[in-house]
């Protein structure tokens, strides 16, 4: 399978094009760790079970994406700095239909 | 003053299998949590969750995980400071380290292994404009005393367990409840939401959905907070406002330690054992890092496994020691208990 596109904006504002493979079963929070984009400690601190909000980010693109599970909406309730377009990067699997997804990292809180 | 032979601070798997390998050094243990229970992250955050990568066991909950640590230490009567959060520590011209937390209670040891995991647990704050002013002036993210809200207005925020069944339990003591939350839906316990459903239609509880507090209003103290519900914004007059947002761990006090940190982790030498920068300071688990380091709970049983002998080393330099295995050696309890493989019979054919 191939690697899709995908840019993410970081908490200081820089946007990062990075490749993104979408046959190891990986989120956009691992994505945004394996490129080092936030600090560690300061996002996937849950492990990736929508059980804290530390990977927080707003959608900027178009793209669909799978329906938000009652965890992931229970927990984006309890976040901070919550807008209309924001998902936790841990529950967006990447996928090839994925390609050119657009994301920026909300705020540490 | 607490005087043990290893301090662990952090009560996680890691924190918990180290008395374990201690014990077996006969070396006792006494750990320090900034939770009031033991088990970390995985009692705090995820204990209903299954975890697959825990060797021999295929699946095994995080919950299970730690009560049945919690059983395996148990010979070695490990002592516990709970609901405390590791402050600072001192060397002494002994060699020996204090730790005192935060409530002020003193530990001594010679060796400190820190098995903290992404740090001490903190509540999560609201961004709220001035939030910080306010504290201990009408805002708390935890409630220590209940007694403190007996005849006044309260408005709690949150969704979760906390927030449901602080506003439950407050509904006996306050004036008034005020449970505001940004969504109708709850995620707490089941019974906690429906007694909550009661508690309202009784109108004992005001529930202010989907809405939430977004400024707080007062010259001194609470006077009111600002909720904005529908794109309406109006005031609620309150005594108090409990902001129960859940806890995020953060590295906190020790990051002040001088000890070496990189990634928001401490860095110790992992081609041998473990240590920190300062000698008889051992960083295990999750809150360390070295090349190639992983954070899993089977990563941190064996940094704790060859942290111990070096601590014993370090603790008793002129004695030689081999490790012997349990199956050999049994496990002999700091409480008299003895396990031990069953002896062989040997029978001879007639």
């Amino acid at each position: 399978m191939q690697d899709i596109k995908i840019t993410i904006i970081d908490r200081e504002g820089e946007e990062h094009l990075v490749d993104a493979p979408t046959d190891m079963n990986l989120n956009v929070m691992e994505i945004v760790r394996s490129y080092e984009l936030a600090p560690e400690g300061t996002i996937g601190i849950c492990g990736g079970m929508a059980m804290c909000a530390s990977c927080q980010c707003y959608v900027l693109s178009d793209h669909e994406l799978p329906e938000k599970s009652d965890e992931e909406e229970a927990m984006l309730a309890e976040a901070f700095y919550v807008k209309d377009n924001s998902r936790l990067g841990c529950q967006i699997r990447i996928t090839p239909q994925l390609d050119g997804l657009k994301v920026q990292l909300a705020p540490e809180s | 003053m607490i005087n043990t032979d290893i301090l662990i601070i952090g009560a996680g798997p890691t924190g918990l299998f180290t008395v374990f390998e201690a014990g077996l050094l006969k070396l006792k243990c006494h750990l320090i949590d900034a939770l009031p229970q033991a088990g970390g992250q995985c009692s705090e955050i995820y204990p209903k969750k299954p975890i697959y990568d825990i060797p021999a066991f295929p699946e095994i909950l995080a919950g299970e995980l730690v009560d049945n640590l919690m059983k395996q230490i148990e010979p070695f009567q490990p002592g516990f400071t709970l609901g405390e959060r590791a402050e600072t520590i001192d060397k002494q011209e002994d060699g020996t380290f204090i730790v005192t937390t935060n409530k002020g209670t003193k530990h001594r040891a010679p060796v400190v292994a820190i098995a903290g995991g992404l740090g001490s647990f903190e509540p999560r704050k609201p961004p709220i404009a001035d939030i910080v002013k306010y504290e201990e002036h009408g805002v708390e993210y935890i409630i220590r005393d209940p007694e403190m809200y007996r005849d006044k207005d309260v408005v709690i925020a949150g969704g979760g367990d906390s927030a449901l069944d602080w506003s439950i339990f407050l509904t006996d003591v306050a004036k008034s409840v005020t449970l505001i939350h940004r969504r109708n839906e709850f995620r707490g316990a089941l019974d906690s939401v429906e007694k909550v459903q009661e508690l309202k239609n009784l109108g004992k509880i005001e529930l202010i959905t989907p809405a939430e507090v977004v400024d707080i209003i007062g010259a001194e103290k609470v006077e009111a907070v600002s909720v904005k519900r529908n794109g309406d914004i109006f005031n609620r007059p309150c005594d108090h406002f409990i902001p129960l947002f859940g806890l995020a761990p953060k590295l906190g006090p020790i990051a002040n330690w001088g000890l070496e940190i990189e990634k928001n982790a401490i860095k110790v030498d992992n081609s041998l054992d473990y240590q920190t920068n300062i000698p008889g300071i051992y960083a295990i688990g999750d809150v360390n890092t070295y090349p190639g380091k992983l954070k899993l709970i089977l990563c941190g049983f064996h940094e704790a496994t060859l942290m111990c002998q070096s601590a014993y080393q370090r603790i008793h330099p002129d004695k030689r020691y081999v490790m012997k295995y349990t199956t050999v050696g049994g496990v002999e309890g700091f409480d008299g208990s003895k396990k031990e493989a069953p002896k062989a019979v040997v029978k001879a054919i007639e």
